[in-house]
């Protein structure tokens, strides 16, 4: 490790007040709007009342709540899986044809949710796609859609989450020892067998933390849930933005986005956990 | 299972490229439907979308905003990853993790921090506003981008420089910033492809005033589907795999993802 020091200590003041100018005091502006008094059809007056929180402790909110924690963790759990032997089977594949896939992830995974949205509700759609390649083909009577509902979001929120959850899980298991597998191969385990035995156990900590990661991002999925979801599918970043454009109650989505932060946090906070004690395992 | 490996690879890439095809066909459609196949192909829609005024303005704003968004995110993390570079303390790994952060949270939260702090200071529904923070959020890209860099460099070349008499500045621009360059381009080519496609943020920072193309498509979706929206996205995806087809043409796309072990 060179000792060298590249630019002068002060130079780092300008990341560091821009960073604490445009991300740390909007947060806290956010916690202090939580706690705000709301002025109906205007925004807010400064205050200190917990009536914004309260209002989350109701059954409708509670609801709302363990829906959104309940499809994210639905899509993450389907994700890792899926991304898993994905990962592992890429990371083994040779390089010009590694490049070529990570495009394709990288693509899909800077596309808009509105283009995500859009495509699926289109594949699923009753005049093009799914539906009318059934009914070509004589498995269903009639073309049909399948779109809104349940199966369609959880699909949509996949389609988000799966080439992140490759890209998070690509740089571990890329630098896992090969020959840890080969040793297993030498013993006479099936290639299976060493996939079960070897590789899922010795990546755990970072399959552990794909999902955490992608439960997040699922969890802050917005214009999914709205057109591919019926309106009891929509989570807490649908009404949390219901609340603050359309409601005009920004101390009520302050509050949820408040209480979105530390599920979030805490998450993440398990995660690096499970992380620690996977390395010193 | 080499083969069984090679097929599972390619029906999951098959799925996600699926939708994608099925747009791409409806773009072709020559009336105002989205049959698939299209119906009576033309490229009629991709002349629309050139005439169409309003269209035209919210790709100029997007591909704006992208761009100076892309600027400032390059701009803040090349002197946030040169500080953290080499040394290691608590101020160094407190930026780092603020540096960090802000991809890591639901957009959702950020977005509403946005929204409270632009009415705060009275710059709500500006498009200022719409890079400043699309520049916050997306950060955290070039910073990773450039500390790979970084990490790559020899401290030989370094140590040789400083043996000839250069000086710090001399050293940087000679020799660090002409190594890094490549990763600081793709840092900036990541930011510009996500801002483009982002949407909540925009949304609730200006939403009703600077119309990206993503809110014009959510918008335009409310009064139903046009073969314009399926122009729109081919766009955005030939967008997303020209830019990411040149790094990985031109780089080394496995390593600027983390996959091999940085030089020592």
């Amino acid at each position: 490790m060179s000792a060298h020091r590249a630019t002068p200590a002060w130079l780092a003041l300008i990341p560091a007040a821009w960073l604490a100018v445009f991300f740390l005091i909007p947060f806290a502006i956010m916690l202090s709007v939580s706690v705000a008094h709301r002025v109906p059809g205007g925004f807010f007056e400064p205050g200190f009342e917990i009536d914004s929180y309260a209002r989350l402790m109701t059954p409708f909110f509670g609801r709302i709540l363990m829906t959104s924690v309940a499809v994210a963790a639905g899509a993450a759990a389907i994700c890792v899986v899926l991304a898993f032997p994905f990962t592992v089977i890429l990371a083994g594949m040779r390089a010009r044809g590694q490049t070529l896939v990570l495009v394709v992830l990288l693509a899909v995974l800077s596309l808009s949710e509105v283009i995500i949205g859009f495509s699926l509700s289109t594949l699923l759609s009753r005049t093009a796609g799914v539906g009318n390649l059934l009914a070509w083909a004589g498995l269903i009577a009639e073309p049909r859609a399948y779109t809104p509902g349940l199966f369609a979001l959880m699909l949509g929120l996949c389609y988000l989450g799966l080439p992140y959850a490759v890209l998070v899980l690509y740089p571990p298991v890329s630098r896992l020892d090969p020959e840890l597998g080969e040793a297993a191969r030498i013993m006479g385990a099936s290639p299976l067998r060493v996939f079960w035995t070897v590789t899922v156990p010795v990546l755990r900590a970072p399959i552990a933390g794909a999902f955490v990661l992608v439960f997040v991002f699922t969890l802050g999925a917005y214009l999914l849930p709205q057109l591919l979801g019926r309106p009891r599918h929509w989570t807490l970043s649908v009404h949390i933005t219901d609340q603050a454009i359309f409601q005009s109650n920004l101390p009520f989505a302050a509050a949820m986005a408040v209480v979105l932060l530390l599920v979030s946090l805490a998450l993440v906070g398990v995660s690096l956990l499970l992380g620690r004690g996977g390395a010193r395992a | 299972m080499s083969r069984l490996g090679r097929a599972f690879v390619l029906v999951i890439l098959g799925l996600l490229l699926a939708p994608l095809v099925v747009v791409a066909g409806v773009s072709l459609n020559g009336t105002q439907s989205l049959r698939f196949p299209p119906v009576d192909p033309s490229l009629r829609w991709y002349g629309a979308l050139w005439s169409n005024a309003d269209w035209m303005a919210a790709l100029g704003n997007s591909m704006l905003i992208a761009a100076l968004a892309g600027v400032l995110a390059v701009a803040v993390a090349l002197p946030l990853a040169l500080h953290v570079w080499a040394r290691d303390g608590v101020v160094a790994r407190a930026l780092q993790t603020l540096g960090v952060a802000p991809f890591m949270l639901p957009p959702v939260i950020s977005a509403l921090g946005f929204l409270v702090f632009w009415v705060s200071v009275g710059m709500y529904g500006q498009m200022t506003a719409t890079v400043v923070s699309h520049a916050v959020f997306l950060v955290t890209l070039p910073l990773v981008t450039i500390s790979l860099g970084l990490r790559g460099i020899d401290p030989a070349l370094i140590e040789a420089a400083r043996v000839m008499g250069a000086g710090r500045w001399t050293v940087l621009r000679t020799v660090v910033l002409p190594l890094i360059a490549p990763y600081m381009i793709s840092g900036y080519a990541f930011v510009f492809v996500l801002s483009l496609n982002e949407y909540i943020i925009a949304y609730m920072v200006a939403g009703f005033t600077v119309e990206t193309l993503p809110i014009r498509i959510f918008n335009s979706l409310r009064y139903g589907y046009t073969p314009i929206m399926g122009v729109v996205s081919v766009l955005f995806v030939a967008v997303a795999l020209v830019v990411f087809g040149l790094i990985g043409r031109f780089g080394n796309l496995p390593r600027l993802l983390g996959a091999e072990r940085a030089r020592e």
